[in-house]
């Protein structure tokens, strides 16, 4: 059934290709049954779901020659991750619904996006996996450079080619990524015995230590470059910013979970040893896992430190992703139970939460009034224009710099737990940076809605907020705060997969049970 | 007395529901939502009072108790409940914000959005001063942070703005601070249920768990945990957010402000820093001792110079709670001495209450006076008001001595009391302290005196005095603080068992 999320997507993607630029409503609604049947099949399957079991969806030989298996399966984490495209990928259509040029393609990319999204997440052959990780990144370059904005030519002095640029920055930083990836899965192929592909087996080889210690910091690095990793984010913030819309959402919501998800489902289940200490320390670092820790770390300060200071709306949003995987690397990296959780749960809140920041800044703000620029917004009165949009960006706010009662707590506290557990003074760097979140995010939020006084009148007339865009901003809200007040929806589902025997050898290198 | 039905949950609930209730009927009408928040605060009212009447005195377990399991796995339980200091917390708070919404009716600027972000933040401390399980009460913590922004941001002066980020800034910074050191803590002890973090530390179990597993020391995370009370009650120096966003924020919102939300910090450190982190605030004690000094000392010095009202009582407002924070460092006492102890800790509840309903009365006034103004608030724009407005000078006059401590009125008991039980425990500091009295005494005379007495600013001689509505709002209030300031044992009776608890069990 699950894999039926796959099929759907691409099957969309052909009927909205078919359907052709002429007919955008036809597309749009072709668009929005496939993602919502993504999310019915996806909540479905979260609900039927036994906590702790890998449930096999289809396995049948594909290169027998090598050991190549079509193999889909999912487990808690999986699901999780699945639920998140769902949701993503059916808001981000909501919020796509103003897409008047060449529809039909748009969607076409879009769909196809989601599709190989949902491959990635369900694969449990490295191949596979593969295959559907490079389909999930072409179409990205596609949505950037077609239908992209140029960037405010105030903010930064250089104008309309920044959308090429920035597809094509963002494209090269994937295969760059993906050719480490690559490297290391064939390696491991190779060193395996060359008999199999599947994770699982893979998982239970017993790899030599050194080999371990060489093709691991490989095969992270090139996952990492996808989830936003100091210093190979760069990519990340001027790919969002250039993005339209719906394509941000997804590049912020789903994209960087699958490097993040690659980090921990390949590299570091089966590669464990090569998180064990050098033996010997450098500059304090004493093995991969330090200076990958000390990576993320950095990132979630230097992410919300540079977020502080940008006048592009969009681009704060685009630095503070970097921040908040940075809470995601770093929860893998403390290798105990209750960080890893917080790692999987951060992924989740962090696709929601990103997907409405830029929803509100991307289509209900710029779609409305063509700037980006804070100095420029915040003469407008927005709050009192657009009240709604206002009203759903403090909420996201909120979400998004931790208060309790929103997903991004729950996350955030549990990678916090866990490096108090693995290396305590880092904790209290990583408040100084949930600290710059705040300011940063409220600094963009009074800037561009809270500027006026609500008794101030409204100056100018804009568009009021669409049907569709209210259905989203309610699913990405609803969603944060389901998961905020009643978190064990999904740690139900996360906890007792990180115990299943897949994990062994990572438990072991965390020494957690 | 366990009381089946959820009487906590009812009364955290109730504002949150009024709130959306008043947004809804002021779409349609805002004389309604008016008369729907006036509704909404006066239920809660009740439903306090019927609380504070089925309270057990005699009882020192948590009563009207609520228990059920949240997420077990990260240790959080729904679990609320109060004792003395949770009573008269909720029963303050419900005053507070029913004088401020009404004290709002008047006010035309005050829209339906207004009144549910006060109701909401009236939620927000209803569950800070009921949750016992950390990450519950970090939620309702933080919730009242959000309200009070905006109502400051939207609504405040023409430096709001500054003021607004400030406030909020410097109070996610305790925050922070305060959930890293809860974070430590739940890693070593597994729990972040208050009662049995309090049973922990009594025992020294806490510290021993926190040396095995963290090899932190308990100080650092007491240190954390302060600044985030520090901040919020404000104990000098982390107080400089405290005059800029109490001017600039409208009158009605800093009732709010200094007449509830400041008591928050208080009842951290009543709840959280003194059970959990006996030790450690034993051995801070001494420069506890004198950052309190110092909170009673400099604020009552800078309030002397103000030259806008709204500083002048805002500072008046930080010496006040320096005295409640000066009794809760003297009952961190090695020694016997429980009299004494029990005796500040007592002065210290009655300080907490009567501060909330004379301040948020004292700006009531001021906010009264603003909008007779047109918005002059100066020291100096004023004088002989007493000629064209005796009924305002009067009852202001009044709430004023009851803030200055004026035997016979609430003010009195409650530093009577601190001076009684802090004077045998901490000579000196107390001592120096009284200077910060004698000072509170000259900037509140010399407010009295500029303007009330003196010539009268002619531009004001068409000022109209109070209308009967108005003396009618305002007099429960004072009423109030005349029925404190007579029979304090109306306060004293419900928590002193509570006290007595602290005063005997902890092992100070």
């Amino acid at each position: 059934m699950l894999a039926w999320t796959i099929y759907l997507s691409f099957l969309g993607a052909l009927a909205a290709l078919l359907a052709g630029n002429k007919r955008p409503q036809a597309v749009r609604i072709i668009a929005l049954l496939t993602t919502v049947a993504g999310l019915g099949i996806a909540t479905a399957a979260v609900v039927q779901y036994q906590p702790g079991e890998t449930l096999t969806i289809a396995r049948l030989p594909w290169i027998p020659q090598f050991g190549v298996e079509y193999y889909l399966a999912a487990d808690g984490i999986s699901l999780v991750l699945v639920l998140l495209t769902g949701i993503a990928a059916t808001a981000g259509v909501l919020f796509s619904w103003n897409i008047e040029r060449r529809t039909g393609e748009f969607f076409a990319f879009y769909l196809t996006l989601i599709g190989g999204v949902y491959g990635v997440f369900l694969s449990f052959d490295l191949l596979l996996l593969f295959v559907f990780y490079e389909i999930a990144i072409i179409p990205k370059y596609f949505l950037i450079a077609i239908w992209g904005s140029a960037q405010q030519s105030s903010a930064r002095g250089q104008s309309g080619a920044l959308r090429e640029y920035a597809a094509m920055k963002l494209a090269l930083y994937s295969f760059a990524g993906s050719g480490l990836v690559l490297a290391g899965i064939l390696a491991a192929w190779v060193v395996g015995g060359g008999k199999t592909m599947g994770l699982e087996a893979l998982a239970h080889t017993d790899f030599p230590a050194h080999f371990q210690m060489w093709v691991f910091p490989l095969v992270f690095v090139g996952f990492a470059v996808l989830a936003g990793m100091w210093p190979f984010h760069t990519w990340a913030p001027g790919g969002h910013a250039a993005a339209p819309t719906g394509a941000s959402m997804l590049l912020a919501g789903v994209v960087m979970k699958l490097g993040a998800y690659g980090c921990l489902r390949v590299a570091m289940t089966l590669f464990p040893q090569g998180l064990a200490p050098w033996g010997f320390h450098v500059l304090g670092l004493g093995s991969w896992r330090d200076v990958f820790a000390l990576l993320a770390l950095i990132g979630i300060v230097y992410g919300a430190s540079v977020a502080l200071v940008q006048r592009d709306f969009k681009l704060v949003i685009g630095y503070s992703s970097v921040s908040h995987m940075g809470f995601v690397l770093l929860g893998l990296m403390t290798l105990n139970q209750v960080g890893l959780d917080g790692a999987v749960l951060q992924m989740f809140s962090h696709g929601v939460i990103a997907g409405l920041l830029f929803a509100v800044v991307g289509r209900m703000v710029y779609d409305r009034t063509h700037t980006r620029d804070l100095n420029e917004l915040a003469p407008m009165h927005l709050a009192r224009v657009i009240p709604f949009a206002a009203v759903v960006f403090v909420l996201a706010a909120m979400a998004s710099i931790g208060l309790p009662g929103f997903s991004g707590f729950i996350a955030e506290f549990q990678v916090l737990l866990g490096v108090w557990q693995a290396m305590p003074w880092m904790t209290a760097v990583a408040g100084i940076g949930i600290l710059i979140g705040v300011a940063f995010t409220w600094r963009a939020m009074t800037k561009a809605f809270f500027t006026a006084t609500p008794n101030s009148p409204a100056t100018h007339h804009l568009p009021p907020i669409t049907w569709p865009e209210r259905l989203g901003a309610f699913l990405l809200l609803g969603a944060t705060l389901a998961v905020g007040f009643y978190p064990r929806l999904l740690i139900d589902l996360i906890l007792p997969s990180l115990n299943s025997p897949l994990f062994d050898g990572l438990r072991n290198a965390g020494g957690w049970r | 007395m366990n009381d089946a039905f959820p009487w906590i949950t009812l009364i955290t609930l109730l504002p949150i529901a009024g709130a959306c209730a008043v947004l809804l009927a002021g779409r349609w009408q805002i004389a309604w939502s008016r008369a729907l928040a006036v509704a909404v605060a006066t239920a809660s009212l009740t439903i306090a009072l019927l609380l504070w009447h089925r309270f057990d005195a005699n009882s020192i377990v948590m009563q009207f108790s609520e228990s059920h399991p949240w997420a077990p796995s990260l240790g959080m339980t729904y679990h609320v409940g109060i004792d003395g200091l949770g009573l008269l917390m909720v029963v303050l708070t419900a005053i507070v914000v029913l004088m401020s919404v009404v004290a709002s009716w008047a006010n035309p600027q005050h829209g339906p959005v207004y009144l549910a972000l006060a109701l909401l933040l009236e939620a927000g401390l209803f569950g800070t001063f009921t949750a016992l399980n950390f990450l519950h009460w970090f939620l309702y913590w933080e919730l009242s942070l959000i309200p009070a922004f905006f109502l400051v941001r939207l609504w405040g002066g023409a430096e709001s703005a500054r003021a607004s980020t400030q406030f909020f800034l410097y109070t996610m910074v305790g925050s922070v601070a305060l959930l890293i050191a809860f974070l430590a803590i739940f890693v070593a002890t597994g729990t972040f249920d208050f009662l049995e973090l309090a049973t922990m530390a009594h025992s020294g179990q806490l510290a021993a768990a926190l040396q095995q597993h963290l090899r932190v020391s308990g100080m650092v995370l007491f240190w954390a945990a302060f600044l985030g009370f520090a901040v919020k009650t404000p104990v000098v120096p982390f107080h400089t957010w405290l005059p800029a966003t109490y001017a600039e924020a409208p009158s009605e919102t800093t009732m709010l402000l200094t007449g509830a939300m400041s008591k928050m910090g208080i009842y951290g450190f009543l709840r959280i820093l003194l059970p959990i982190f006996p030790e450690q605030v034993q051995r801070a004690r001494t420069p506890l001792l004198w950052l309190a000094v110092a909170s009673i000392v400099l604020p009552a010095f800078a309030a002397c110079v103000q030259r806008d009202l709204k500083r002048t009582f805002a500072y008046s407002s930080i010496n006040h709670l320096g005295y409640c924070v000066l009794g809760v460092c003297v009952a961190a006492n090695v020694t016997g001495l429980a009299n004494e102890k029990a005796a500040a800790l007592t002065g210290v509840l009655l300080q907490v209450f009567s501060h909330g309903i004379t301040a948020a009365a004292l700006f009531w006034f001021l906010a009264l006076l603003e909008r007779r103004s047109g918005g002059f608030r100066g020291l100096d724009d004023f004088g002989g008001l007493r000629k064209i407005m005796p009924v305002f000078s009067g009852l202001m006059g009044i709430a004023i001595f009851c803030s200055l401590g004026l035997p016979g009125l609430s003010g009195f008991p409650g530093e009577f009391l601190i001076f009684k039980g802090a004077f045998p425990l901490a000579p000196w500091p107390t001592t120096v302290s009284l200077l910060g009295l004698l000072m509170t005494a000259v900037f509140l005379l010399n407010v009295i005196q500029k303007v009330f007495s003196g010539r009268l600013n002619e531009r004001w001689s068409a000022m109209p005095d109070l209308t009967t509505r108005e003396i009618l709002a305002v007099a429960p209030v004072l009423a109030l603080m005349l029925l404190l300031g007579l029979d304090p044992q109306l306060i004293a009776g419900p928590i002193h068992a509570t006290v007595m608890q602290w005063a005997g069990q902890v092992r100070f």
